[in-house]
């Protein structure tokens, strides 16, 4: 049955996913701010009710029963709390209560988008909800009656509002085709489906969800609904003719029996039905919510294709317009029209790039709960301090990010903060910092962070790999830069004890491995007593760069145009030696390092002599150099693409090279790595 | 039932690439490599060096928009490299989603061996070619020496290369 339910409903599922990934996350975001306020205000309980209320009543259609049993529990808290306007609570254990049902419901999302069943057991965590109700309750007896009364107002209140006065009052009889399966669902749908036109609705069997016999008594007896609405015979009739798996539809107008239906209402109002619709009306909000901002989600794959064609048009459009074949003819309506084509190629990548930018602020304040949570958990008292969260970075990268930020936010706090005691000896002040920055500095975005934390040991950082046997030079030989580097080595842990959270020895190289995937790198700097700082430098996006070709000997080298300073031949009285022998260049009394391409990969080139080649100065954050190469090609669009995987094994990353690119001719380029050939060879 | 026809589709296809080797030369040695993993055989075309790998890496090389490294199987097997010709080939093989291509002297032709006419290679040689083969196939015009295919990127190397896709 399962698996002919997950065939139906696969849009459906994976918009009650999104959407209650969405609610989870936001419903984070009201706890995070009820916490940090220590209050909570009548907005932020109306809104925890909502999200309630909707994944309620999502969860039970998608038959998701753990799920919408917790939130039903948590539901009727939030009500409570709502209706009689108790302010005084205790809430560090309400937010605990939400938080473990956040975790609860995301635990299960994640089982059901892996394919299995949420099978999660809610009733702890349900009687533990119901607990801390009825100790509220207690707190305030006299408000208690309030509950029930005001629960069948509210319940009712939708149906009232679409009662209308010449509406007239229908019986319909249903049955569904035969092995159609799932009955229930299939009446639901329907009863959905038909929710803008009709009102009062009762049917039976009355409980579609939790009767097990629900199903077989509509395949015995059918679906019988009696409801009002405004719409003549035929029309209903149509609709629920055209209703999924309708078999037959004997519907009936019952004509002025205004007695009769007020009768029937009486006797047949049923809160469970009242309270499906309500939860229908609620489940429409998210759509609607959507139209309002013109927003439409658009499946990721999609995007990835979208940029691959795209990226594909660019090197065509270059094969053609750089074609050798028409490289000395004069053709000026070909140019003009390449122009028009490259005009508007430019054009198209722009949107479509921009199309996959998101902010990185949600990425940035899921950290928060990480924080609250690992505070609780060592006893420490940090704030997290969120900065450039406007900061907008592609999907993907984005996707790349979550797991390597968290994992430096959970070292920060078990390693580099220290416990409130010290910091109040130490004469700090006894909240600890994190803070966590995003820059964008034009080709790249920088993620900076920085905690105010005890710093890196060097001498035990050095202890360490001795005895792991990680050390590649002699430890006075090398810089604290390269000392602080060692953490990210595989197989390197400081802590002594291991704790949940961090100092398995298993983290840090990760988190510089998923950095590298996307094409940045990672920079520690700290010091003692004042805290660490962990620079992530990643490229805004991961496809199409503005290159500048530059060949030396037969190759041919992509330089990112947005390094490039600027380029000249030297002249020889600009050109010095330092006393170690490396070349450096004068230029306006400023001095630069020289950085021979050819040498440093090892090519032949005819041109050796600085004076016979030319000189790019490119800059990075540290510094500024120049590149020594044979000469300057010219400009092109290049779209990047990774070195392949088994060439990853070697240090080709670290080498200076940061990606390939096909080039118009076919050939391919090798896209330089400024700041990589910075810190390696200068 | 359409996963159990796919799979019927694989068994057939692997039943009839069984036992079918694609041969190559290197000097006078014969090589054979499983048919399964070859996906195509291109001529010798320009190949872009890259920094700080081994010697037998050669570099890149652009496939209809796919950039696959190249790997002088020669220099691999500790031969001398000689200059390549027209008669030098690329065989491209993939191995767990991954293209590499080979260069070889020439391709000759592809052979089917019987499972009976494999022997294990023997165990006293010792050496670099022991590594990476995995049997020695008689057949009527010779021995062929069988490459293991996974073993080209030796287990160390694959090991690093899973490491980093994490």
């Amino acid at each position: 049955m399962s698996d002919d339910f997950n065939t139906y409903s696969e849009p459906m599922l994976e918009m009650f996913m999104f959407e209650t990934n969405q609610s989870m996350e936001q419903l984070e975001e009201i706890l995070l701010n009820i916490e940090g306020n220590s209050t909570i205000t009548d907005d932020d309980i109306n809104e925890v009710f909502r999200i309630m209320h909707t994944i309620k009543g999502s969860s039970s259609m998608m038959m998701f029963n753990n799920i919408s049993k917790i939130t039903h529990s948590l539901e009727d808290l939030f009500y409570f709390i709502r209706e009689n306007k108790i302010y005084d609570l205790d809430l560090t254990r309400l937010s605990d209560l939400v938080f473990s049902t956040i975790d609860f419901i995301s635990f299960e999302i994640s089982k059901i988008e892996k394919g299995k069943d949420p099978d999660g057991d809610e009733s702890q965590l349900t009687s533990d909800i119901k607990d801390y109700l009825n100790s509220i309750k207690n707190d305030h007896p006299d408000q208690e009656i309030i509950l029930s009364e005001d629960e069948e107002d509210h319940e009712n209140f939708i149906s009232k509002e679409n009662l209308s006065q010449d509406s007239n009052e229908f019986i319909a009889k249903i049955f569904f085709e035969d092995d159609c399966k799932m009955e229930n669902m299939r009446a639901f749908t329907l009863l959905r489906d038909l929710e803008e036109i009709i009102s009062e609705v009762t049917h039976t069997p009355k409980d579609l969800f939790d009767d097990e016999e629900a199903a077989d008594k509509i395949i015995e007896d059918g679906f019988n609904m009696l409801f009002r609405s405004q719409e003549d015979y035929d029309k209903i009739l149509d609709l629920l003719e055209d209703g999924m798996f309708v078999e037959s539809v004997d519907l009936e107008e019952v004509e002025n029996e205004e007695e009769k239906s007020e009768e029937i209402k009486k006797t047949q109002v049923d809160l469970e039905e009242q309270k499906k619709k309500t939860l229908n009306e609620t489940l429409k909000n998210p759509f609607s919510l959507n139209k309002n901002k013109n927003i439409i989600s658009v499946n990721v794959e999609k995007m990835d294709m979208l940029m691959d064609l795209v990226g594909e048009i660019v090197i065509t459009e270059s094969m053609v317009t750089k074609n050798p074949e028409i490289q000395n003819l004069e053709l000026e309506n070909f140019d003009k029209a390449a122009r028009q084509l490259r005009k508007l190629n430019n054009e198209l990548q722009d949107i479509v790039m921009s199309i996959r930018m998101i902010q990185i602020g949600p990425t940035f304040h899921k950290m928060h709960r990480i924080v609250r949570d690992m505070n609780k958990q060592l006893d420490k008292n940090t704030r997290l301090e969120i900065s450039g969260e406007e900061t907008e970075v592609d999907k993907n990268i984005i996707d790349t990010l979550g797991e390597p930020l968290m994992h430096l936010i959970r070292n920060s706090l078990d390693h580099g903060i220290e416990s409130t005691e010290d910091r109040i000896a130490k004469g700090k002040d006894e909240k600890g910092l994190v803070s966590l920055d995003a820059v964008n500095t034009g080709g790249d975005v920088i993620i900076t962070i920085k905690d105010d934390g005890k710093g890196l040991n060097r001498d035990k950082l050095l202890e360490k790999a001795t005895k792991n046997n990680l050390l590649t030079k002699s430890p006075e030989d090398m810089s604290d830069k390269e000392v602080f580097s060692l953490i990210l080595l595989p197989g390197f842990s400081t802590k002594d004890d291991v704790t949940e959270y961090s100092g398995r020895g298993v983290g840090m190289d990760v988190v510089k491995k998923s950095i590298e995937k996307v094409g940045g790198n990672i920079q520690i700097e700290s010091e003692k007593d004042v805290g660490t700082t962990i620079n992530i430098k990643i490229p805004l996006t991961l496809a199409i760069i503005d290159g500048m070709k530059i060949s030396v000997g037969d190759s041919i080298f992509t330089v990112p145009t947005n390094t490039i300073k600027e380029s000249f031949k030297a002249k020889k009285e600009d050109l010095i030696k330092d006393t170690s022998g490396k070349e450096m260049i004068l230029i306006r009394e400023d001095v630069y390092p020289v950085v021979r391409l050819h040498e440093i990969f090892g090519l032949k080139s005819k041109k050796t002599s600085l004076l016979e080649g030319i000189l790019v100065m490119v800059e990075t954050e540290e510094s500024n150099y120049c590149l020594f190469a044979d000469e300057i090609l010219g400009e092109q669009q290049v779209v990047v693409k990774p070195i392949p995987a088994y060439l990853m094994q070697y240090t080709v990353k670290d080498s200076g090279v940061a990606g390939c690119a096909i080039l118009g001719n076919a050939d391919i380029s090798l896209i330089l790595d400024i700041s990589g050939i910075a810190n390696k060879y200068i | 039932m359409t996963q159990n026809n796919e799979e019927k589709v694989e068994i057939q296809e692997e039943d009839t690439q069984k036992g079918r080797y694609l041969t190559f030369k290197l000097g006078e040695e014969v090589f054979g490599l499983e048919i399964k993993y070859v996906t195509e055989i291109v001529g010798i075309q320009p190949i872009t060096n890259i920094p700080e790998v081994p010697d037998y890496v050669k570099g890149i090389i652009n496939l209809r928009g796919k950039i696959i490294p190249v790997v002088d199987v020669r220099v691999k097997f500790k031969k001398e490299p000689i200059e390549y010709n027209e008669r030098t080939c690329i065989i491209v093989i993939d191995i767990d989603d991954m293209s590499i291509g080979l260069i070889v002297d020439e391709v000759s032709e592809v052979v089917t061996i019987k499972e009976d006419d494999v022997v294990p290679p023997p165990s006293y040689k010792t050496g670099f070619q022991n590594r990476y083969i995995k049997g020695v196939g008689k057949s009527k015009d010779g021995v062929k020496l069988l490459l293991d295919c996974n073993k080209l990127l030796t287990n160390e190397e694959k090991q690093n290369i899973s490491d980093i896709e994490l």
